[in-house]
């Protein structure tokens, strides 16, 4: 039997009509906005399911658009994203295409940065605002965005792993859930998500380990902030 | 850990001499780590986020995204400012709060999902009504907040709250019967009494499905909205009385579920079954979605 708190029962405060097609839909965009980073010039939204057929009655563009620019689901600029986006020059492009066997609310972002790179992620809007993000650039991945999230990608040699839980150890943040894939071509993924914030001091560290490439961090989306 | 029935929860309240309120706010202080005063303020934000959405469109004239609903809300506060209604001005006003609520949902306004969206009208019209009417002060308004919370974490416990598993009985049902609870609390009423109401509530839709025209969250969700507000208001007034339910309220929660699973996916909000599929019905849809 879950155990619910009373802002489970009461909450979330969120912007309309649907907590899965619109609140879910912001905070999967925010998400997939955070991964890849600043200086967004074009974003291309991949509707998947019920988001494809459904979209424009629950505003489900309107709040992927507003998730990419850093919005949260309860802000109330939210339905004014088209206009926002245009105004900061981001272009946005819908499109509907059959995923297969995903969760009928999936969206794939493929997003191009002002630089010409590409970010590609791809995630579903479960239910009541909760999400998860099953792949970034073509590797699978696990996370949900609730927690303080870390996303590396390294070279797949011994000892990474341990050398990067280490740090956490030092400063005494616990580690709740830590998924690892390996890409091929000696490359692998890394999900970590902690139980409490992830200090820039850590973060930076990885950043300079030889062995990894990259690190992406993403906040967890709270409620009121408080 | 929150109890799990609503027969501990009048036990531990009777033993400790609670109220739901008071039990629900001490285990969600022990459960969250926060402050009581902290856990009260987060509930207080809530409140004054329901009496914006079930304020707004009775003064202001919305529309729904889809343009499928609005304006409605502002409608029945003119006619319940007027002379001529059938169930009086508490009624009324209590009706157009539940559906500008509603309303601004649609609209793609702030709302407060309590439990869920698609019944975000129904916990503030109850209880913001229930409280002008008897003159209650903020404070009691947030102690109501919790005690629907209280009931709505029983229900979640053993049954559910979405549509999608339950149908519409398990959405706007389970939002009037905390209601209902938190009213009858709020009336000095025990938890006994609260539970009551909240039993005859379920009772009274059970079987109630979950069938929204176009998949959208507002034909027939939004005057269901309404139908749950009349309704936790009139029971609160039968379990004040001193009316029981014949059949305990952990009992109903369970028959609630139990019918919600049974009820074919057509009627549990997929949109093919109930009203959705009336030929109005199909022919709103075509409209919104062309194809």
């Amino acid at each position: 039997m879950r155990d619910y708190g009373v802002f489970d029962i009461l909450g979330p405060v969120m912007i309309g009509p649907s907590s899965s097609h619109t609140a879910g839909a912001a905070r999967l965009a925010k998400v997939a906005g955070n991964i890849a980073g600043s200086n967004i010039k074009k974003v291309e939204f991949m509707l998947h399911g019920s988001f494809g057929q459904t979209y424009k009655g629950h505003g489900t563009d309107k709040a992927l658009i507003a998730g990419i620019l850093n919005m949260d689901p309860w802000d109330e600029n939210l339905k004014r994203s088209f206009e926002i986006a245009e105004e900061k020059g981001i272009e946005v492009v819908f499109t509907v295409e059959d995923m297969g066997d995903v969760h009928p609310n999936t969206v794939k972002f493929i997003i191009t940065k002002e630089d010409g790179r590409i970010t590609e992620v791809t995630g579903s809007s479960i239910g009541g605002g909760n999400i998860y993000v099953f792949d970034i650039d073509g590797q699978s991945v696990e996370f949900t965005g609730e927690r303080p999230t870390l996303l590396t990608q390294h070279k797949d040699t011994p000892g990474v792993i341990s050398k990067i839980s280490s740090l956490f150890y030092d400063q005494n943040v616990n580690i709740g859930t830590m998924k690892v894939y390996r890409s091929g071509k000696g490359k692998a993924t890394m999900a970590l998500e902690t139980d409490s914030a992830i200090p820039d001091d850590i973060i930076n560290k990885i950043m300079n380990m030889e062995e990894v490439e990259n690190v992406e961090f993403i906040n967890p989306i709270l409620e009121g902030g408080a | 850990m929150f109890v799990s029935s609503g027969r501990e929860l009048t036990e531990i309240c009777r033993e400790e001499n609670l109220t739901i309120y008071e039990y629900t706010i001490r285990e969600e202080v022990e459960k969250s780590g926060l402050s009581r005063e902290k856990v009260i303020e987060k509930m207080k934000g809530t409140l004054h986020v329901m009496m914006n959405s079930a304020t707004y469109a009775q003064e202001n004239e919305i529309k729904s995204v889809s343009g499928l609903i609005g304006g409605d809300a502002y409608k029945i506060r003119q006619y319940a400012d007027g002379e001529k209604t059938l169930t009086g001005d508490f009624m009324n006003r209590a009706m157009a709060r539940a559906l500008s609520s509603s309303e601004v949902n649609a609209a793609m306004g702030k709302i407060v999902a309590c439990p869920t969206a698609g019944s975000c009208g129904i916990v503030p019209a109850v209880v913001i009504s229930a409280g002008e009417k008897l003159q209650k002060t903020e404070e009691d308004l947030i102690n109501a907040l919790f005690t629907a919370s209280g009931v709505g974490i029983i229900i979640a416990k053993n049954a559910t709250l979405a549509g999608a598993e339950g149908g519409c009985q398990a959405e706007c049902g389970s939002a009037a019967a905390m209601a209902s609870a938190a009213v009858v609390e709020m009336m000095g009423g025990t938890p006994e009494q609260a539970l009551n109401a909240a039993a005859i509530v379920f009772k009274n839709v059970m079987g109630l499905v979950c069938d929204p025209v176009a998949g959208l969250v507002e034909v027939p969700c939004a005057k269901r909205n309404i139908a749950g507000t009349v309704s936790a208001l009139t029971t609160a007034d039968l379990a004040m009385s001193g009316v029981e339910s014949k059949i305990p309220f952990d009992e109903v929660v369970w028959a609630m579920h139990k019918v919600g699973k049974a009820l074919p996916s057509e009627l549990r909000e997929t949109a093919m079954g109930g009203i959705a599929i009336t030929p109005t019905g199909q022919r709103l849809k075509k409209e919104i979605f062309g194809e």
